[in-house]
């Protein structure tokens, strides 16, 4: 065992002997790093980065055709870039990245080898030509249908192609993770339990599998109903079957982000768990509980009782939702301890005044939870509470939502943890690296006000996924109050800044990696020095072996509570105001 | 460390800070959990789902024969109808347009039967802000109470095909 250190954490690693395959020890922290691995960990998180860009061009184009003022794009390419947009990035760029990480995880942190390099290449091939074949269909303007594809609206056989071959590529990429935890297992590469971030990467793959077997169910069917093989398709089952796709992947999202929180919490500023039980436990309720999320958007449907929506709104009594409540604390609970047994014990939030604001991993980590937490986090369980989704669905109010659990919290959280992937994986270092502490505040940032934005735009009655809010043309002429087009004007600014953050980071990523002094053999340079940090927080008096000294991140947990009571009953308040309806 | 393996003996209890957290939390989940129920019981509004299969053809003929039966004036070319109040009342979506114009009695409640004829659509009324999902094949029967009167516009919020923004219809309230 060798101790080495990033920054000014100390890390305690080295390869053991039971490693089979090839190896090498990492020059940062000495964790051992699968060569097998560590190529498709390239692969995938490169091919994410190409979708991160595409994805991103669709998106300011989209989002400057929905500001009225400005309304860039004709109808016909505002529907396909949408569609585009939602592809790119939530299904390819995702999944991508999370492979990834589920490698990085497996091998690296359980000290094994990959399952199966033939798996691997075979899972990388089938999500690249799958997602070729999808961005294809799109484009050449045969596959207008939108992310969700409803029947009976008709994309070309190509599209439904591409998903499938898409979700079988994932699928062979999750089940070869899965045996590579069954390798280390069988031949005792580590003794005990997993660390934390293997199990969270665990329940994501778990999740995945669910979610993954589902898209295989309805897109089948779908695939052949478009080339004349299958007559019909209901609508309302496909709704049901494709949001088991379509939700429950989000669900795959959020577990490998908090993984990827625990992860960065380490790599910054050395934090561990305060109880590995209460982290684990909340992961294990994201498996049991957070499927049935998928009935968010069926809440408005014809034909599914009250007494479903319910139950399955309820995330089963909401026990999902009390896991990510559950992580809220923990994380930031485990980076307060850590800093405050470093010295930083000053007042309430010293700790984390004095946190490594410079280290672009911890500044994205920690806006990200934020994000995560006050924006997407409050505002998903308000939409998807039965009742008040009569006044949010199909609204912006959805996408306001989702774009700060999906871009301000995963994303960001995905680009943090690539300020250690370019160096520790790539062993390249960043140029410019002024521009990469600015980067997740930029992207952070504006993807906050663009939802800000949306939501109250949504709030006002703007529909999601719609060319032009003045009706132009219509039969019957009718438009939005005119804080609806301000609130608009605050999406487009907030996405020009979130756009601008995106291409800054792929412009320093694509720099580092193509471009950058190799660190092999040596440490990397260190995001940040802890002399750099306010000595004026330190106190003599530190809490020293105290695990349980996290007085600051109850506080905030509290005012995370309050905001969430107060916005919860404001909009029952709001629902109380509308038509009788039953 | 997260990236490290546990301590042998982290299977314990969790100290007090995290328990009281947990116990917040999940109270607050229970609170959120009941009130659904709660509402549906005692709130006035809800989605219970009411919808019953029907051909598209067969639910055109009823929209047709409603119509015919109802019609008390006409707005744009296209004919105002109203039912008595308790009474069924059809509308009919399909790209891109709502057929025909509702009118209701303020305080009265009706049976609002909502179909398409060919894609999903999103019936939302504004500026209220309503939104029920729209589906061929099957009937959605929301049973309303306007509690506001005056002239409503009903736009299309779920995608469908180019001309998706000029599908806009209207609901008239009148005291």
């Amino acid at each position: 065992m060798t101790t080495t250190t990033i920054g000014d954490v100390p890390f305690e690693g080295g390869a053991s002997g039971n490693h089979q395959g090839a190896v090498r020890s990492c020059d940062t922290t000495g964790l051992p790093v699968c060569l097998g691995a560590q190529r498709f960990i390239k692969l995938h998180a490169v091919v994410a980065v190409v979708w991160l860009l595409i994805g991103g061009t669709a998106a300011i184009l989209i989002a400057l055709t929905r500001w009225p003022a400005v309304h860039l794009l004709p109808a016909d390419w505002y529907y396909r870039l949408l569609t585009l947009h939602g592809l790119d990035m939530l299904i390819f760029m995702i999944l991508n990245f999370e492979i990834a990480i589920l490698y990085f995880a497996g091998t690296t942190l359980l000290n094994c080898r990959l399952a199966s390099t033939k798996a691997a290449w075979l899972a990388f091939a089938l999500m690249l030509i799958g997602g070729i074949m999808v961005n294809i269909a799109v484009l050449n303007g045969s596959s207008d249908v939108l992310l969700t594809s409803y029947v009976p609206l008709k994309a070309s056989p190509w599209f439904y192609l591409g998903i499938i071959l898409l979700a079988v590529g994932a699928l062979v990429a999750v089940i070869n993770f899965l045996a590579t935890l069954y390798i280390a297992k069988r031949d005792h590469t580590y003794e005990g339990s997993v660390p934390l971030v293997v199990f969270g990467a665990t329940a994501a793959a778990i999740i995945a599998v669910v979610t993954l077997l589902h898209g295989a169910v309805v897109m089948i069917p779908t695939w052949l109903w478009s080339m004349g093989v299958v007559e019909y398709i209901d609508p309302a089952w496909y709704r049901i079957t494709w949001w088991a796709l379509g939700h429950m992947s989000q669900q795959i999202n959020v577990c490998a982000m908090v993984s990827v929180w625990y992860l960065l919490g380490t790599l910054t500023v050395g934090a561990q768990p305060v109880s590995q039980l209460v982290c684990r436990g909340a992961f294990v309720l994201y498996i049991l509980f957070i499927n049935v999320a998928s009935a968010h958007h069926i809440l408005v449907d014809p034909a599914v009782g009250a007494s479903w929506k319910i139950w399955n709104t309820g995330y089963a009594m909401y026990l999902a939702v009390l896991a990510s409540m559950i992580h809220g604390l923990t994380v930031p609970a485990s980076i307060e301890v850590a800093q405050r047994k470093k010295g930083f014990n000053r007042g309430l939030f010293g700790w984390l005044v004095a946190a490594p604001w410079s280290n672009p991993g911890f500044s994205g980590f920690f806006l990200s939870l934020i994000i995560f937490g006050f924006g997407g986090g409050i505002t998903g369980v308000v939409l998807g509470t039965q009742q008040i989704n009569i006044m949010a669905h199909n609204t912006l109010r959805i996408p306001g939502h989702f774009h700060v659990t999906v871009v301000g919290g995963t994303a960001l959280a995905f680009m943090a943890v690539t300020y250690y992937v370019v160096p520790l994986i790539f062993q390249r270092e960043f140029y410019l690296k002024t521009w990469c502490r600015i980067q997740p505040w930029l992207f952070g940032g504006g993807i906050t006000l663009m939802s800000i934005g949306m939501s109250f735009a949504g709030s006002y009655g703007v529909p999601r996924r719609h060319w032009d809010m003045e009706f132009t043309g219509a039969m019957f002429s009718t438009g939005f109050d005119s804080g609806a087009h301000l609130m608009l004007g605050l999406m487009g600014v907030g996405a020009i800044i979130a756009v601008t953050g995106l291409l800054v980071f792929v412009l320093l990523v694509v720099a580092a990696v193509f471009f950058g002094r190799s660190n092999a053999g040596r440490a990397m340079t260190p995001w940040h020095e802890e002399r750099q940090v306010a000595e004026k927080f330190r106190t003599e008096d530190t809490a020293g072996d105290d695990e349980h000294s996290m007085p600051g991140t109850l506080v905030l947990a509290l005012f995370f509570l309050a905001c969430f009571v107060v916005y919860y009953f404001a909009n029952w308040m709001w629902l109380a105001d509308v038509w009788h309806v039953r | 460390m997260s990236i490290h393996q546990p301590p042998a003996d982290w299977f314990k209890a969790p100290d007090s800070t995290e328990r009281l957290w947990v116990g917040l939390a999940l109270i607050w989940c229970l609170v959120m959990f009941i009130a659904m129920p709660y509402w549906y019981f005692y709130g006035k509004q809800n989605s219970v789902g009411e919808g019953y299969l029907v051909e598209p053809m067969e639910f055109s003929q009823r929209v047709s024969k409603f119509v015919e039966t109802n019609k008390v004036g006409e707005l744009k070319g296209i004919p105002i109808v109203e039912a008595a109040p308790g009474g069924d009342v059809y509308l009919q979506a399909m790209m891109w347009s709502w057929f025909p114009v509702i009118q209701m009695r303020k305080d009265q409640t009706y049976r609002l039967h909502i179909s398409s004829l060919d894609l999903q659509h999103g019936f939302s009324i504004q500026p209220l802000n309503m939104n029920f999902q729209i589906l061929p094949g099957y009937d959605h029967v929301l049973t309303i109470t306007p509690t506001s009167a005056g002239e409503f516009s009903i736009v299309c919020n779920e995608f469908c095909g180019i001309g998706h923004h000029l599908m806009t219809g209207r609901i008239l309230v009148v005291e």
